[in-house]
């Protein structure tokens, strides 16, 4: 079922007899849902607003990522957290909405200095599962009238509602960049490095560790960039010579779609810890091929089928991005929070229609 | 203003009620005097007042946890105070409700410089947690005026944001983590070192949400080391219109400044009269304040001089040394308690798309002419946060009224441009009857759903944030 309405899709969930799987471009297949009619958003597509001198865009869920991009480019300005294309990865076709980067709150390697989507996103409007249009947040930068149910949204992969629009702010294209890598380090003193990096007053806009390679980027204006690029390497000099790499916005790129794990065998885990265990959650996992973003925040790691990430990990959460895993994809919560969770479930959704079972 | 009438009921267990408390708390933590009480009649909205049946100080989420849970068995509702200082009622007692304040619940847990973060109980004041990690080089981003006074439990119930919010964020941008009790009692743990949620980002919502989710005892708080150094520049227009175009420029042109702050002539007038800082008596002026070393400052600072230049300023100065840019701050930061000196006022703070701040303004003009009252304008221009100023004359009867009055009409139209009621005070009790301004009956249903799962009596600052009328079968239910 495609929708081309807020109206329809409204009459759509209200009348919907049995489960429904919400789909925008279909490219993130992350964790699985039971069965039910695939309810597309792909028609609910177009650009409603973009004011570039109050950095905001707001655009209809089902509207292609690359449209909202290329329109922004057009005047200088990006979505700044970077959100990733899985489509590598997962090995998906299909057309990334920005419906789904907000229901799955997908960020990139510029979140650890900007945020994330859910940083960004102003506003939603969406239909909850009883039909009923809900509206929150709007368009300006700073909103705290009511609760901030855009940041519950965010992230819910279309079980609590399905978004029909969403407002986005956005920041100018950086005038320039630069890559210092550091070539030979081990993933302990990598971390290092990348958190001296983030400690400092640099304004280091990527942080990431892949293969024999640590990797710290800089943006701003020409002039700006060149002072901090070599205030940086002396700061990292007890870590290695960093030396600038000639193909910048590739290597960032692929660190985004994590493409150098593309084709390695074995389930895909996506595990968020405090930075400076991420040596120790590698440990505990054998040294799988793995890629840090965020300073070591974000460990991407591909392991033998079946592995129980989860057991080596302290603080944070694993979430199961391809492969069958061990046990759910999504992360268990504890307690107190899976019933407050459920909760929630039960008030946006009392018949429990939409992606069922997909978070739990 | 309108509370929702006091229970008999609940008034007749006082006694009771201190002496359970007085079972999980330290004597000095119970206040029942009524002369003491009356501390907690008010917070920073000091137009409203009533005492509360009792105050409760407790210095550990354990006695949190245990005054929660006497209260919810016996089915009385609870405050949250941090230290007070909401400008739109959030802390306001009922008199049949229980203040519980955080003030002692402030040591900083742990700072982990590599990981960049603070850990602190939530009663610390913004400015100190700035203060636990500055000898390092580090900084706790947001900055609400009210910092050296309020508490990062307020912040995280209000969303606190500040003048340098265009770059950092707000509150809930610097959040990772909380340690929170619930009306029950039960103690959960949302978020920690590592960013974004597995699950529903459950700490995006319950930042923001005004001490009505439950009470926040301990936080986790990402800190950022200090720039290499930031400077302002001041400019001067002869109309709101050029400075409204001139912010909008700014932004277009790919600079991000740190703050863009905006006074009118009136705001002018009164902060020289009171602060003498030099400014130009021009009909807007503004702020723009840039980071970084002295060479990228002065990169950015060109780029801002000249699309300036291209607008006929009245009046460009640029900050020669740390004496200058003091002064050009000074005016600014003194804003709220100059108006304060020269008359009574209430303080707006509507937000709108940086694009309408020209047509906003003017209509601002024109509503204050309409209603009689003088209204001043200080606010943060680079993200649109208003802070219009009406004056009026507490002792003039009436006079309160007609700012209420016009104060609707202001955020009214700050809704209608596309904007929102509250930028960064929150709704309280102040905007509470308003919200049918921006949201439908379905929008706010949604929004209480959440406290239904929450707090599925209704105990926790119960009569804030919806309109009375939209919660009152939820709070007589409980």
């Amino acid at each position: 079922m495609t929708i081309s309405s807020d109206t329809q899709l409204a009459d759509a969930i209200r009348d919907a007899k049995g489960p429904l799987r919400v789909q925008g471009g279909g490219t993130r297949p992350i964790g699985t849902s039971g069965p039910g009619e695939v309810l597309s958003t792909s028609g609910l597509s177009g650009i409603t607003l973009y004011d570039p001198g109050a950095l905001t865009i707001v655009v209809k869920a089902g509207t292609p990522v690359d449209e909202v991009t290329a329109t922004l480019a057009e005047q200088g300005q990006r979505l700044a957290f970077e959100p990733m294309d899985h489509r590598a990865l997962l090995g998906t076709a299909g057309t990334p909405t920005i419906g789904g980067v907000v229901a799955g709150n997908i960020s990139g390697p510029r979140r650890i200095a900007v945020g994330a989507c859910r940083d960004f996103l102003l506003g939603v409007t969406f239909v909850d599962g009883t039909g009923t249009l809900i509206k929150n947040g709007g368009r300006v930068m700073k909103n705290v009238t009511g609760y901030d149910l855009v940041k519950l949204m965010c992230g819910s992969y279309g079980t609590l509602g399905v978004l029909t629009e969403v407002a986005l702010k956005v920041l100018p294209i950086a005038a320039s960049e630069t890559t210092l890598t550091i070539k030979g380090l081990d993933t302990a003193t990598a971390v290092k490095a990348m958190s001296a990096a983030l400690g400092s007053p640099f304004d280091v806009t990527g942080v990431a560790h892949e293969g024999t390679d640590t990797l710290f980027r800089i943006e701003g204006f020409a002039d700006s960039v060149a002072y901090r690029t070599a205030e940086l390497t002396k700061r990292l000099a007890p870590f290695g010579a960093a030396e600038p790499v000639t193909d910048s916005a590739i290597r960032w790129a692929a660190i985004c779609d994590v493409t150098t794990l593309a084709s390695a065998p074995g389930d895909i885990w996506r595990i968020s810890v405090k930075p400076t265990d991420a040596p120790g959650v590698l440990d505990r996992l054998g040294q799988p091929p793995h890629l840090l973003d965020w300073g070591g925040g974000l460990i991407w790691a591909c392991v033998p089928p079946g592995t129980d990430v989860r057991t080596a990990l302290g603080a944070g959460y694993a979430t199961c991005l391809r492969g069958t895993g061990h046990g759910p994809a999504f992360p268990p919560e504890p307690a107190p929070l899976a019933a407050i969770t459920q909760g929630l479930r039960d008030r946006f959704d009392p018949r429990g229609i939409l992606n069922p079972g997909l978070m739990t | 203003m309108q509370m929702p009438e006091p229970s008999a009921r609940i008034i007749g267990l006082k006694s009771q009620l201190i002496e359970r408390l007085l079972a999980v708390l330290p004597a000095d933590a119970v206040i029942s005097d009524e002369a003491e009480t009356r501390v907690y009649e008010c917070d920073g909205l000091a137009a409203y007042k009533c005492p509360p049946l009792l105050a409760v100080l407790p210095s550990t989420t354990q006695e949190v946890a245990d005054v929660l849970k006497i209260c919810h068995d016996m089915g009385v509702p609870v405050v949250p105070r941090g230290s007070g200082t909401s400008l739109a009622g959030g802390a306001m007692p009922t008199a049949d409700s229980v203040i519980l304040g955080v003030a002692r619940l402030n040591d900083v847990l742990e700072t982990d410089y590599d990981n960049r973060i603070i850990r602190v109980q939530s009663g610390r004041t913004n400015l100190s947690v700035t203060g636990a990690v500055e000898q390092n080089g580090f900084f706790y981003a947001p900055d609400p005026s009210s910092q050296l006074a309020c508490a990062i439990a307020g912040n995280i119930a209000m969303n606190s944001g500040g003048a340098h919010c265009l770059k950092y964020g707000v509150t809930t941008n610097n959040l990772m983590g909380v340690t929170m009790v619930m009306m029950d009692g039960t103690v959960v743990e949302i978020g920690g070192a590592h960013l974004d949620a597995g699950g529903l980002d459950l700490l995006g919502v319950i930042c923001g949400s005004e001490g009505q989710l439950g009470v926040v005892t301990e936080a986790t708080l990402r800190i950022l080391h200090k720039p290499e150094g930031a400077r302002p520049i001041l400019m001067g227009f002869d109309s709101a219109e050029v400075a409204g175009q001139c912010v909008s420029d700014i932004i277009k042109a790919g600079v991000l400044p740190v703050a863009i702050e905006y006074m009118d002539k009136l705001c002018i007038e009164v902060c020289e009269a009171h602060a003498q800082a030099g400014y130009p008596l021009c009909e807007a002026l503004l702020i723009v304040e840039v980071e970084g070393a002295p060479a990228e400052i002065d990169e950015q600072l060109s780029l801002i001089k000249d699309i300036a230049q291209r607008l006929n300023p009245v009046e460009l100065r640029e900050a020669q040394n740390a004496d200058e840019a003091g002064r050009i701050w000074l005016g600014r930061k003194s804003a709220f308690g100059a108006m304060g000196q020269v008359n009574d006022y209430m303080c707006l703070d509507g937000t709108v798309p940086v694009s309408k701040l020209p047509e906003v303004l003017r209509r601002i003009g024109e509503l204050s002419r309409e209603h009689g009252l003088d209204v001043g304008n200080v606010f943060h221009a680079g993200d649109g946060n208003m802070h219009p100023l009406i004056l009026y004359n507490a002792n003039t009867p009436g006079d309160l009224e007609r700012c209420e009055a016009l104060g609707a009409a202001i955020l009214k139209l700050c809704v209608e441009v596309g904007g929102c009621l509250t930028g960064e005070h929150g709704v309280g009790i102040e905007k509470r009857d308003l919200m049918r301004a921006q949201y439908t009956d379905a929008d706010l249903e949604a929004q209480m759903a959440v406290k239904d799962v929450f707090d599925p009596k209704w105990l926790l600052n119960p009569a804030k944030v919806f309109p009375l009328d939209a919660t009152a079968a939820r709070r007589d239910a409980a």
